[in-house]
């Protein structure tokens, strides 16, 4: 037998995608609505008063980047974590451990899914801005690979959530009390630059900041910082995901009692 | 290569302490034979569970070694794990799901294509495809555990754990659920179970297995066993109390119960032997001219000689 089975990992991940469908409304409907409402307030409604910061670049457009990550990271960390929580609460876990599954079926399956469904969403919120405010992408391939590498990031780190979590309350915890606002705070909403010091400083300490401004250069083609910085920030951050994890399933911690 | 008698699983040495320090195996050894079903009795907490998680991959030994099928299941557990099922104890599963997708998911899980025919089988055979497209939260508890069984044997095991297979069954789906397992067993697959229902494992058992505190205390055939350990009691209720056992009766196991009124014969050895003994006596008593108003002959079952197994070895300490 080779050392991937591919059949357990797309059984895995068609699996994740059908518990997603299931619950669509929490999976897609509710991210979205919340998303469409900051587009219509700060879009729409009191947009055209502020100024975005870039050249060229309108308030309501300046902000897509910012609220696009915004979601990307919440739901691709909830839904990471919660595809490895659910089978550990119900007990149903025990299938997967006792079958021919190892490390790289494992991720591919439940982060594959997760990112897919944080890419499905990413889609129809970009779709739906289109309604609210006026953008043009600058780098569309790029904009689809950032897109890419922060969903699969947060998936992997939702997924280690998922395993270190013991109940649901730290399941949700770190979405809502990290995630959320460190990204609110990374520049979702204004350019770094306009902070005055020393909040300028302290928001350089925000890794949410490099990633807001890593997918709004490649929007827009301007950013806070060039956007290698962010691609390597992502890139780390991917890595240390993946080490963790390879970690978990070579010692078992809170899988395997 | 694969032993010429058919050894399907060997455990050497196995043993698992917790973080706490609690020791849940300790040192086990166990063998078990192709075809046959194994019965692992033992009381709560004895290492049943733990044992069975070692094997399946669910927990980490902390020491010892597990072969299947002649190969070390620590480096070869991608091909192992995929010719071995297991039904928990628990009923853990995404009750949300259907049930055929649920075993169709559990197929999948272990590498094999879809086979509808072959999972319409499996359902059928556990009175499952009417119930195909249900909900498993909609089922009973009986449904749900053959809902379980279904997922385990979706990728045909040939080597079966059953923990606890019909907790919470009632007796027409236990006994139905015994067909099952009979008939896994014509079909070839090597069952391992774990039960609290004795009579489970004297009906089914080829071999019986005790576990306590994490140690194997005794392996045996079931029949074996019961031969060995097995006694026959017959109680013979007398028209006349009586203060001692006649001395011409000193020769045949006798003793006086219910302040003299009963006279208590118990032996012979499990295989029916006690009972020609105690035809053999019913003539002596008569020759005696001990007169008895009616005979209660019972066979002790395999839950008698648990019971006393275990209490003899807390009576020794460790024991074997």
């Amino acid at each position: 037998m080779s050392l991937f089975n591919a059949r357990s990992a797309w059984t895995i991940y068609k699996h994740e995608l059908a518990r997603a469908l299931r619950t669509a409304l929490q999976s897609i409907i509710a991210p979205l609505l919340s998303t469409m409402l900051y587009f219509v307030v700060f879009g729409a409604a009191i947009g055209g008063r502020m100024e975005s910061g870039l050249e060229g670049v309108d308030y309501g457009a300046f902000i897509v980047p910012g609220l696009l990550m915004l979601t990307l990271l919440s739901e691709s960390t909830a839904n990471g974590a919660f595809g490895i929580y659910m089978p550990r609460f119900t007990g149903a876990i025990y299938e997967l451990l006792s079958a021919p599954v190892g490390f790289a079926e494992t991720l591919v399956g439940f982060v594959g899914a997760a990112a897919t469904k944080s890419l499905v969403l990413a889609a129809i919120i970009l779709g739906t801005a289109r309604f609210f405010v006026d953008y043009t992408i600058v780098h569309p391939v790029l904009v689809l690979g950032f897109v890419l590498l922060v969903s699969a990031s947060f998936s992997l780190f939702g997924f280690i959530l998922g395993i270190w979590a013991k109940s649901f309350e730290q399941v949700g915890m770190v979405p809502s009390l990290f995630v959320m606002p460190l990204t609110f705070l990374g520049g979702t909403f204004y350019s770094i630059d306009l902070l005055p010091e020393p909040w300028r400083s302290v928001a350089l300490a925000n890794p949410m900041v490099y990633l807001v401004n890593g997918l709004r250069w490649c929007f827009y083609g301007q950013a806070d910082f060039p956007v290698i910085v962010s691609l390597l920030m992502a890139l780390g951050f991917l890595a240390l995901c993946i080490a963790i994890i390879a970690r978990i399933f070579a010692t078992g911690w809170r899988l395997r009692s | 290569m694969f032993p010429a008698m058919q050894d399907i699983l060997e455990i050497e040495g196995l043993t698992k302490t917790y973080d706490g320090g609690f020791t849940a195996l300790n040192g086990v050894d166990l063998t078990i034979r192709k075809g046959e079903i194994f019965a692992l009795l033992g009381p709560n907490g004895a290492g049943k569970t733990t044992l069975i998680g070692a094997v399946c991959g669910l927990v980490q030994p902390s020491s010892g070694t597990i072969r299947a099928f002649g190969e070390d299941m620590g480096r070869h557990w991608r091909t192992l794990r995929r010719r071995i099922g297991l039904v928990p104890q628990e009923l853990a599963t995404d009750m949300f799901e259907t049930v055929l997708h649920t075993v169709n998911y559990s197929r999948g899980l272990f590498g094999l294509a879809p086979d509808a025919v072959r999972v319409e089988k499996i359902l059928r055979a556990l009175s499952l495809w009417d119930k195909r497209e249900e909900s498993l939260s909609a089922l009973s508890g009986g449904m749900k555990r053959r809902v379980l069984i279904a997922k385990a044997l979706a990728h045909d095991p040939e080597l079966l754990f059953l923990d606890e297979p019909t907790a919470g069954v009632d007796v027409e789906l236990r006994r139905d659920m015994w067909r099952h397992i009979s008939a896994l067993r014509e079909q070839g697959t090597t069952i391992i179970l774990t039960t609290h229902y004795i009579e489970e494992a004297e009906e089914m058992a080829d071999r019986v297995g005790i576990i306590q505190k994490g140690r194997i205390r005794m392996v045996e055939e079931t029949r074996a066993m019961m031969a060995r350990l097995g006694r026959t009691e017959a109680v013979f209720t007398l028209a006349a109390p009586m203060s001692a056992v006649p001395e011409g009766l000193a020769g045949h196991s006798l003793s006086l119960a219910e302040d003299g009124r009963a006279l208590v014969y118990r032996g012979g050895d499990g295989t029916g032997q006690g009972k020609s003994e105690v035809a053999a006596l019913t003539k002596a008593l008569i020759a005696h001219g001990v007169d008895y108003i009616a005979i209660d002959i019972r066979e002790s079952n395999l839950e008698e000689i648990f019971v006393n197994l275990l209490e003899n070895q807390s009576d020794t300490g460790e024991g074997a």
